[in-house]
C-alpha cells in the first residue's frame, strides 16, 4: 500500500536534515505504529507524505499503490487515497463543517472520475457517521473546528476519515489532548474503519493509544531513521523502559 | 472657495454638455442650487484629498468611455426568488413596459419627472436637500451634478410596512450610455421599506439616492453590482435618520473598471442606528478593477449606533480603497461607533488602501476602528487541500468565508442567502472561465 524507501528530507528554509533515510512498508489491512522521542522526525514524515510546504525531499521515494506520492499536489494525494489526521486540526472560520466535507468528498470523487454525491445522500451518510462519533448536528453546522474542544477536533478528524474512506490513513498523534473517554471514542472510530483494503500508520508518543488501536507492527524512530521494528510488544517495552534502552541498544 | 482655472474649465465643459430637465418651481430651484454648488466646488480632480486613492477622470470627462454592453443572460436574474416590485431602467431611462405596475400597499411610487413637475410634493423636503447637507465638511461634486442634471429616477414614500421590497433593476443596452439617476426615498414614522438594486445600468453611471427616515422608521438596502467588467460608476447614498430609526445597507460588488460608492449618513434623532456593509471581489485579469468605498457617518444625537463593515478580495492587480469616517458632534453622547475594513490580497500585484478616521467631540462615546490587509491563510489552505479540495476551490471557500462577515450584516436571511448564492456562482464562473 504505502511504500517508503530511503526517504531523506530537509527543511526548505534551513540546512537541517530531518529524515535521514526512512524505509517503511505498510501493507493493506495492516496497522503500523511509529513511536519515538520528540524531534525524531515522526511528524515530519506525516507532513511530507501529505505534501505540506516547507520541506525538501533530498533523496528516496514514497509511493501509494505504486504511484509516486511526492510528485503529486496535496489534493491529488488525497484523491489517490491518502489521509492525514492532523495533530493540530486547523480552525477555518466561516467555512461550515458540512460544506467543507461535502466539497472535499465531491472534489475527490470528481478527481477520480466518479459521480458527485447528491446533497440528500451526503446528509444521510454524514448523519450516520457523526452519530457513531457522538458528533451532534450543531457541531456539523459550526465552522470547521472553530470553538471545538481538543477532543471534538480529533473526533472531527475521524469523521472526515470515515466520510472520505481513504485507502491509507496516517494518524499524527491523534491521542494528544484526549482524555480517556475521548480516546476510546476516537479509537472505536478508527477500529471501525479497519479493513482488508486499508492501511494505517499511527504516529504516537505513548503506548496507551495502542491499547485501543492494536497495531500489527511497531517501529521506533529516532534521529530521522527507523531504528527498530517489532510486534506490539515493542510498544510495551517503550512504555516500561522509555526510549533510552532501545536507543543505546542500537547505538 | 476659489476654484482653480483648469478645474473650472473642466467643470464648465461638463456642464455645457448636459441639459437640465425642467420642472415645477421648487424642483428647478433645487436643481439651480445644486448647479451653483457644483460650480463652487468644481468637479473632482486627482489632486483633491478626497480623491487621493481614486482617479476620478473617467467619471468627470465629458463623454462616457465606451463600455461593452453587458447582458448577463447566462445567469438567473438577481433576487429572482424574492417577491418584489420591479422597476426597470434601461441605460438610465425608466422602462414602464418592463416594470411592474407602480402600486404597492404601504408605499407610494412615482417617477422623478412626475414628482418634480408637481407644484406641491413631499419630495421637495428631500430632493437635493440631503445631498446639499452632505456637501460639508467634504465636497461631493458628482452628487451635486447628479441633482442638477439627473434625467430620471423614482420617488418612493413608505407610509406603512411595505408589502414587498422595491427592486430597482438597471439594464445596459448601449456601449456609450451615460446615465444619471436620482432617487428620493422617504420612510414615514414607523414605516418599513426595503430597496433592492442590481444590474449594469450603463457604460457610465452616476446615481444618487436620498433617504429620509422619520422616527421609528426602518430602511433596508441590498445592492449587487456586477459582473459588467467595463462599468464606471459613482454612487451616493445620502441618509438622514430620525429618532429610533434604522438604516441598513449592503452592497456586493464584482468586477468594474471604476466604482466609487459613497454613503453619507447623518444620525439626527436619538437612538438611531446605521449599518453599512460591503463585500467586493475584484479581479484585474479581465481588465482593471478599482473599487472605492467612501463612508461618512455623522453622529448628531444621543445614544446612536453606527457600524461599517467592508471586506474586499483582490487579485491580479485589482485595487481597493476604503475611506471611512465617524464624526461625533459635541452633543452626541453615548455614541457607539464601529468600523472595520479588511482586504484579502490574493497576490502581490493587488493593493488596498484604507483611510479610517474618527473625529470625536463628545466625551462619553465608544468608537473603534480597524483595518487589516492580509494574504490567504496557508495553514487553512493546506488543510483543505489535504482533504482533496483543489487549490482554486479551496481559495474560493476561504474567500467566501472572508466575505461572509460582511454578508452577515444583511438582516433578511433570504436576501443574505441570495447574495451568498450569487457570490458562489460568480466565483465558480471565474474558476471555470
Amino acid at each position: 500500500m504505502l511504500s517508503i524507501k530511503n526517504l531523506q528530507v530537509k527543511l526548505e528554509e534551513e540546512d537541517k536534515q530531518i529524515l535521514k533515510g526512512v524505509d517503511l512498508e505498510v501493507e493493506a489491512g495492516r496497522v503500523h505504529a511509529i513511536m519515538g522521542p520528540n524531534g525524531s522526525g515522526k511528524s515530519t514524515l506525516s507532513y511530507v507524505l501529505s505534501g505540506r510546504d516547507g520541506y525538501e525531499v533530498t533523496g528516496g521515494s514514497a509511493t501509494l499503490e505504486g504511484e509516486d506520492l511526492l510528485a503529486m499536489e496535496p489534493e491529488e494525494r488525497a484523491a489517490a487515497g491518502l489521509f492525514l489526521a492532523f495533530q493540530y486540526p486547523v480552525e477555518i472560520p466561516g467555512v461550515g463543517n458540512m460544506t467543507f466535507l461535502r466539497t472535499a468528498l465531491n472534489a475527490q470523487r470528481k478527481a477520480r472520475g466518479e459521480e458527485e454525491m447528491s446533497a440528500g445522500d451526503f446528509l444521510k451518510l454524514i448523519r450516520a457517521k457523526a452519530k457513531d462519533l457522538k458528533i451532534d448536528a450543531e457541531m456539523l453546522k459550526r465552522p470547521v473546528n472553530v470553538g471545538f474542544s481538543g477532543g471534538e477536533k480529533k473526533r472531527n478528524e475521524i469523521l472526515q476519515m470515515a466520510m472520505l474512506e481513504p485507502k491509507m490513513c496516517i494518524l499524527d498523534e491523534t491521542d494528544s489532548g484526549l482524555d480517556v473517554d475521548a480516546m476510546k471514542l476516537v479509537s472505536d472510530g478508527v477500529n471501525a474503519l479497519r479493513s482488508e483494503g486499508r492501511g494505517f500508520l499511527v504516529i504516537t508518543h505513548y503506548q496507551r493509544l495502542l491499547d485501543h488501536i492494536k497495531p500489527d507492527v511497531v517501529h521506533i524512530m529516532a534521529d530521522g531513521r527507523i531504528i527498530k521494528t517489532g510486534g506490539p510488544e515493542l510498544a510495551l517495552e517503550v512504555e516500561q523502559n522509555g526510549y533510552a534502552d532501545i536507543l543505546n541498544e542500537v547505538a | 472657495m476659489a476654484v482653480a482655472q483648469a478645474k473650472q474649465d473642466l467643470t464648465e465643459a461638463r456642464i455645457d454638455a448636459l441639459e437640465m430637465p425642467g420642472g415645477a418651481g421648487w424642483a428647478d430651484e433645487a436643481r439651480g442650487h445644486a448647479l451653483s454648488r457644483l460650480r463652487a466646488m468644481g468637479l473632482p480632480g486627482r489632486r483633491d484629498e478626497y480623491w487621493k486613492y481614486t482617479d476620478p477622470t473617467s467619471l468627470t470627462q465629458i463623454e462616457a468611455p465606451r463600455a461593452a454592453v453587458f447582458d448577463a443572460t447566462d445567469e438567473a436574474a438577481m433576487f429572482d426568488g424574492i417577491e418584489r416590485l420591479k422597476i426597470v431602467f434601461v441605460d438610465g431611462v425608466f422602462d414602464a413596459g418592463a416594470s411592474d405596475d407602480l402600486s404597492l400597499a404601504g408605499v407610494e411610487i412615482e417617477r422623478l419627472s412626475e414628482a418634480t413637475a408637481k407644484d406641491i410634493h413631499w419630495a421637495r423636503e428631500v430632493f437635493g436637500q440631503l445631498e446639499a447637507a452632505g456637501q460639508t465638511p467634504v465636497a461631493r461634486p458628482l452628487a451635486a451634478l447628479n441633482t442638477a442634471f439627473a434625467t430620471d429616477g423614482v420617488v418612493i414614500r413608505a407610509t406603512g410596512k411595505a408589502a414587498r421590497p422595491v427592486s430597482l433593476i438597471y439594464l445596459h443596452r448601449s456601449d456609450r450610455s451615460d446615465a444619471i439617476l436620482h432617487h428620493v426615498v422617504r420612510v414615514e414614522e414607523g414605516a418599513e421599506l426595503t430597496i433592492l438594486e442590481n444590474g449594469p445600468a450603463a457604460a457610465r453611471f452616476n446615481k444618487c439616492m436620498e433617504i429620509s427616515v422619520a422616527d421609528g422608521g426602518a430602511f433596508h438596502h441590498v445592492r449587487a453590482q456586477g459582473r459588467d467588467h467595463e462599468r464606471r460608476a459613482a454612487t451616493h447614498m445620502f441618509a438622514r435618520l430620525g429618532e429610533g430609526s434604522t438604516y441598513k445597507s449592503f452592497t456586493l460588488t464584482a468586477n468594474g473598471v471604476m466604482t466609487r460608492n459613497e454613503h453619507v449618513i447623518e444620525l439626527t434623532g436619538d437612538d438611531a442606528s446605521a449599518h453599512v456593509a460591503g463585500a467586493a471581489m475584484g479581479d484585474g485579469k479581465s481588465g482593471a478593477f478599482h473599487h472605492d468605498d467612501t463612508v461618512f457617518i455623522t453622529h448628531d444625537a444621543v445614544n446612536c449606533e453606527s457600524r461599517q463593515v467592508f471586506k474586499k478580495v483582490l487579485r491580479n492587480g485589482a485595487a481597493g480603497v476604503f475611506q471611512g469616517k465617524i464624526l461625533v458632534k459635541p452633543d452626541a453622547q453615548k455614541t457607539d461607533g464601529y468600523q472595520i475594513s479588511q482586504s484579502l490580497l490574493l497576490d502581490e500585484d493587488s493593493s488596498f488602501q484604507a483611510k479610517p478616521e474618527l473625529e470625536i467631540y463628545a466625551d462619553d462615546v465608544s468608537c473603534s476602528h480597524g483595518s487589516t490587509t492580509g494574504a490567504i491563510d496557508d495553514t487553512a489552505l493546506f488543510y483543505l487541500r489535504s482533504r482533496g479540495v483543489p487549490t482554486d476551490l479551496a481559495t474560493d471557500l476561504l474567500v467566501l468565508a472572508f466575505l461572509d462577515e460582511a454578508i452577515q450584516e444583511i438582516a433578511d436571511e433570504r436576501l443574505a442567502d441570495d447574495i451568498r448564492l450569487r457570490l458562489q456562482q460568480w466565483l465558480e464562473r471565474r474558476r471555470k472561465g
